[in-house]
């Protein structure tokens, strides 16, 4: 999605020399995102993978210009003066792939992105894919995994699991049809996007016919969604499935933002509201072949 | 635990310099005569559990001697309230109330939102969820701007509490707000804040939780397991957590709860589940097939094979269980042969326990012809009943779930015969 990636889009990678940021960046790379440059503290004038490493933000973009792009391999604990440092060096995108951040320094960097005008995608969220373009984040795994599994296409994809934002575009490519972008919003109980932040990229996007998205309870991404669809905003079919029907309110589920709290966020309210805003909302992800050749056979969905 | 008791919330109000009542805390009987004579008046004897709604429950009381504490004391400590053990109890001076009012902060993750909410009403005293709206003023902060105290006396205005108390009120709150902050808390309460006869403020009760990711900046609150749940964790949840403290590779998650079948149940599946989204994917099929889930562990992110098997240990030490479930329903880009390699050992000293076990394994993704063929290989040898499952798979919760009810009920009546 040219809005999110493109061949040209100048990407910078902060922590690059630690053991995620190493390995990512060569993944990125290797599925032809045109990684630029990287940041360590103490680390400059190394190479990772070819890629030169700066000091500081500041010093790569004095030697290479603006960039567009800052994916972000940090510990949740150093993350915010990562993120604002990349906000003072006038980055406007952001993919965080980074868990276990706190909860505050989550607000501050989200408040902050939003006064510079920037979007954030995380944290928590291991970013996304577009086919054929390349990865931000790792998204896809493997180069190997990628490329087999990620089969260029027309369904768009969001979720709010990371497992599952690799498993869709899979079971999709198995059911004869391909992806456009994929994209995990993250797992931390504040996200800088959310469904209804995402869609409308897809509603713009040429690429993508139809939405295929994977939520979770707790939170309000769903509910928000059928807002955005009610209101008019988003006109594309949307298939969904929304897992947890059984949590007992209170409780974790291995990720910050799947709590059901105080009497929202259960799957059943949230079925009801998606529902009532005409989308279809899946019993089992084991519909999701049959649903996109319904779509298909209606004229809404290209296979290549 | 993330969750604070009382009296450890009320000593980062002291911090804060927040007015809380007199008092300490208890673990004998002699200890809380001891306080109450130190505090010269009545006082107030509350059990420290972490759980809401404890007067209701008979775990506050009033004594009007020391002697009588101790008495009250000696009754309280040892019982159980709300399934939980009362190990200390609050002594603290009895307030003159005149008026109760109600203090919180939340977190507000909607789109439109994402930030901290303040909350404050004059109907205190009562959960905020049966305060109509419009006696609640509320107050979304800005956190680049921060929080004022112009800000809380702005709340406080709004529903009218008179001007003889109006600063003392704004300083509580803006004291909450710097705890809130300072602590890293998701959810922090003062409810009631007490007005008492003689025009002082206080805070009557505290309810704080910390945020799992901040806990690890104090060390200071002593939290055992941080990690979000509506009960406190149980030993399984403990040794989980050690295990999870001492290896940060990948996620070992294990948490054991209450899962309740609609209508008959035909079985307890103890439940080994992959990456959040995948692993509740497994339990909604099971639960569609009247089979229960007595806990929900997770491990992914790419975890060795010592953390799986020890996950998988934990899952099998549950008592009751009628089958093993790993619901491997992802596509995983992890590599899974360090999962193969760490369920084939948990099962190898698990299965000759227990003849013809139910077992069923899906695995799917990255590496997983090859983890599929470890898995095969380990465990062709053992009297149980095991079923392997790849990438065709990876969505038939229902299918896999069916099957998995087939061999509980197999294997149960075996058992009766």
């Amino acid at each position: 999605m040219a809005i999110l990636l493109t061949k040209t889009t100048k990407v910078v990678v902060q922590g690059i020399t630690g053991r995620e940021g190493s390995m990512r960046a060569k993944f990125m790379r290797r599925l032809g995102t045109n990684v630029v440059a990287g940041v360590t503290p103490g680390r400059g004038g190394e190479e990772v993978d070819g890629i030169p490493v700066y000091n500081t933000v500041k010093d790569a973009v004095k030697n290479h210009g603006l960039f567009d792009v800052s994916v972000t391999f940090i510990p949740g604990t150093g993350l915010k003066d990562a993120v604002f440092e990349a906000l003072d060096a006038d980055i406007k995108w952001l993919v965080m792939p980074v868990e276990r951040v706190p909860l505050y320094d989550i607000l501050e960097m989200v408040a902050y992105g939003k006064q510079k005008g920037a979007m954030l995608l995380g944290p928590g969220s291991i970013g996304l894919n577009t086919p054929g373009i390349g990865a931000l984040g790792w998204l896809g795994g493997s180069v190997e995994f990628a490329n087999r599994h990620f089969v260029p296409g027309h369904v768009g994809v969001i979720s709010r699991s990371g497992g599952q934002s690799g498993t869709l575009p899979y079971v999709i490519a198995q059911a004869g049809f391909g992806v456009s972008t994929v994209l995990h919003v993250g797992t931390e109980p504040v996200t800088g996007m959310s469904f209804s932040d995402v869609l409308p990229l897809f509603q713009d996007d040429p690429d993508t016919d139809v939405m295929a998205i994977f939520g979770e309870m707790g939170g309000s991404h769903e509910e928000e969604a059928a807002q955005l669809v009610q209101s008019g905003k988003f006109t594309k079919p949307i298939i969904i499935y929304v897992s947890g029907a059984w949590a007992p309110a209170g409780m974790k589920f291995s990720h910050a933002s799947a709590i059901v709290e105080r009497g929202s966020g259960s799957t059943q309210d949230k079925i009801t509201r998606l529902r009532e805003a005409g989308i279809i909302v899946m019993d089992n992800p084991n519909e999701i072949p049959g649903r996109l050749k319904e779509l298909n056979q209606q004229g809404k969905l290209r296979v290549k | 635990m993330a969750r604070l008791q009382e009296h450890e919330g009320k000593a980062l109000f002291k911090i804060a310099k927040m007015p809380i009542p007199q008092g300490a805390v208890a673990k004998t009987p002699a200890e809380a005569r001891q306080i109450a004579e130190k505090i010269g008046k009545p006082v107030v004897i509350k059990v420290q559990i972490w759980a809401g709604g404890r007067g209701k429950a008979g775990g506050v009381k009033f004594a009007d001697t020391p002697e009588e504490a101790e008495k009250i004391a000696a009754a309280l400590l040892g019982m159980t309230i709300k399934g939980l053990l009362v190990e200390a109890v609050l002594v603290e001076e009895k307030l003159d109330i005149a008026k109760e009012y109600y203090a919180g902060i939340i977190v507000n993750a909607q789109a439109d939102a994402r930030c901290p909410v303040v909350m404050f009403s004059t109907e205190g005293g009562m959960d905020i969820e049966s305060v109509p709206a419009d006696k609640i003023a509320m107050m979304n902060v800005d956190v680049i701007r921060g929080f004022k105290i112009y800000d809380a006396l702005n709340l406080a205005n709004k529903v009218k509490v008179p001007s003889a108390h109006i600063t003392q009120v704004a300083r509580l709150i803006l004291g909450l707000y710097e705890t809130f902050k300072n602590y890293g808390a998701r959810l922090i309460e003062i409810n009631p804040m007490v007005i008492t006869k003689d025009g002082k403020v206080l805070a009557g009760d505290c309810r704080i939780s910390i945020d799992d990711s901040s806990a690890i900046r104090h060390p200071e609150l002593g939290i055992s397991v941080a990690r979000e749940s509506g009960t406190p964790p149980t030993e399984l949840d403990k040794i989980a957590w050690w295990v999870e403290e001492k290896d940060l590779r990948g996620t070992c998650y294990f948490a054991e709860m209450n899962n309740q079948i609609q209508g008959e149940c035909f079985g307890t599946i103890g439940y080994h589940g992959m990456g959040g989204g995948g692993a509740m994917l497994g339990v909604d099929g099971l639960n569609k097939q009247g089979l229960r889930v007595p806990d929900f562990a997770d491990t992914s992110g790419n975890p060795p094979a010592s953390k799986v098997y020890r996950a998988a240990k934990l899952v099998f030490s549950q008592p009751g269980i009628d089958g093993y479930m790993l619901g491997g329903f992802m596509a995983a880009n992890q590599e899974q042969w360090h999962h193969a390699h760490g369920i084939v050992k948990a099962l190898r000293e698990e299965l000759p326990k227990r003849p013809g076990f139910p077992v069923m394994l899906l695995l799917a993704g990255n590496k997983e012809k090859e983890s599929l063929e470890i898995l095969r290989e380990g465990t062709k040898d053992l009297n149980a009943r095991i079923r392997i499952y790849g990438g065709e798979r990876v969505y038939d919760t229902v299918g896999l779930a069916a099957e998995m009810k087939e061999m509980v009920l197999e294997y149960k009546k075996e058992r009766k015969g």
